[in-house]
């Protein structure tokens, strides 16, 4: 099965078309990438994970539970803004080369959410390139991406509800989505890296869980 | 197993509340009556306007509203830096309660709770993190279970060299 056929394999027919909109007004989503991204950290011990969003507290308790791990946060959203409001978004690039001081395959899993599409392709590919160097092999990156553009310009906070179901909580950004990313777009991205699962969600959502190989991929 | 309720609510109310207690010439909080029913609590205030640079050790519990630079140690006690409270410090202690601006390190052996105004700027070592809604965190957050491998070792470059804690649930 090829990279592309992992990629479009599977889609999730469980999951309803709306979101179950709780009594708080955050709607809430099925994943199933989730689940996937714990299982393959439920077997390492003290894993290390790295969140690229902002500080939730309760995905915080969630993690600990399950994992009882060390997280690291680097809120790229909140960067990201900084250098739009400042009209310097040409030194992104350069600042995601230098932001991350983990050591080289040092962290075992990513919490990328859906960082992605708010960057241009200069920044996402420094980015990518950044996040594939400090993963273990065999450690596991998530993402999402839309498979439609909205024009809003928020960004989205996930809030773990279970290992099965997130909530979606919007907050201003200073820019909006900038591209829908194509599959081989994506893979090319992640040249370092394989997909180990691809969801296709009904909310529009791909959930893609990326795995490092022991070996090098060319 | 914990009970998250309980282990949280000390936290929440006034945290330099005035008790009958051991106070520094510098806090301003008022004294109560000797005659009450309530247990002696020795909580220790360090005020607005003191500013400490070197080391503090205690076996009080403390509460900070002034600035500390240099390295806080309450090993079994409880340490709330209050809204007005400043460190740039190492912080280690059994509780710390962050309502001010921490940059630093924190290493407690039982629980860290940044409230929403709160601010660190540091790496967190500790069995049990909350992080309200509305705090500044920047840094990573160390929740490794005692007896784990990796717990002791330091697994990436800018990871701080403190012993793992004790406990293994964590709560909201």
């Amino acid at each position: 099965m090829g990279l592309l056929d992992r990629l479009s394999a599977r889609r999730d027919t469980d999951a309803p078309v709306a979101p179950v909109v709780l009594d708080t007004g955050v709607p809430q989503f099925p994943t199933k990438a989730l689940r996937k991204l714990l299982s393959s950290l439920t077997s390492r011990e003290a894993p290390v994970l790295l969140d690229l969003g902002p500080v939730i507290g309760s995905n915080l308790s969630f993690f600990g539970e399950q994992l009882g791990c060390k997280i690291f946060y680097e809120d790229i959203y909140a960067e990201l803004d900084r250098y739009v409001k400042a009209g310097t978004l040409d030194e992104l690039p350069g600042y995601l080369g230098r932001r991350f001081t983990q050591a080289d395959a040092s962290v075992d899993g990513i919490l990328c959410w859906d960082l992605l599409e708010y960057l241009d392709k200069a920044s996402a590919q420094v980015l990518a390139d950044q996040l594939t160097r400090i993963l273990r092999p065999e450690g596991s990156l998530l993402a999402f991406f839309s498979t439609i553009q909205p024009r809003d310009l928020t960004y989205t906070k996930f809030i773990i509800a279970d290992e099965s179901n997130l909530k979606y909580r919007t907050y201003p950004a200073a820019r909006g989505r900038q591209a829908v990313l194509a599959n081989r777009d994506i893979i090319r991205l992640f040249a370092g890296l394989r997909v180990s699962d691809s969801f296709l969600m009904k909310n529009n959502v791909r959930e893609i869980l990326f795995r490092k190989p022991s070996y090098e991929v060319r | 197993m914990w009970k998250r309720d309980e282990a949280v609510r000390p936290a929440s109310g006034p945290p330099a509340a005035p008790q009958p207690t051991t106070q520094t010439a510098a806090s301003p909080a008022p004294r109560q009556d000797a005659g009450q029913a309530k247990p002696m609590e020795h909580t220790v205030n360090i005020g607005k306007s003191v500013v400490i640079k070197g080391e503090l050790n205690g076996s009080e519990d403390l509460t900070i509203e002034g600035q500390v630079e240099g390295t806080i140690q309450l090993r079994d006690h409880v340490l709330t830096i209050g809204a007005n409270g400043k460190i740039k410090a190492q912080v280690f202690a059994k509780a710390v309660i962050i309502q001010g601006e921490v940059v630093g390190n924190v290493t407690a052996s039982e629980r860290v709770e940044i409230k929403d105004n709160g601010s660190v700027d540091g790496d967190i070592v500790s069995p049990r993190v909350a992080i309200a809604e509305g705090a500044h965190f920047r840094g990573s957050v160390d929740m490794q279970r005692k007896g784990a491998p990796g717990a002791q070792k330091p697994a990436a470059a800018s990871a701080p060299a403190v012993a793992a804690p004790a406990v293994q649930k964590v709560g909201a």
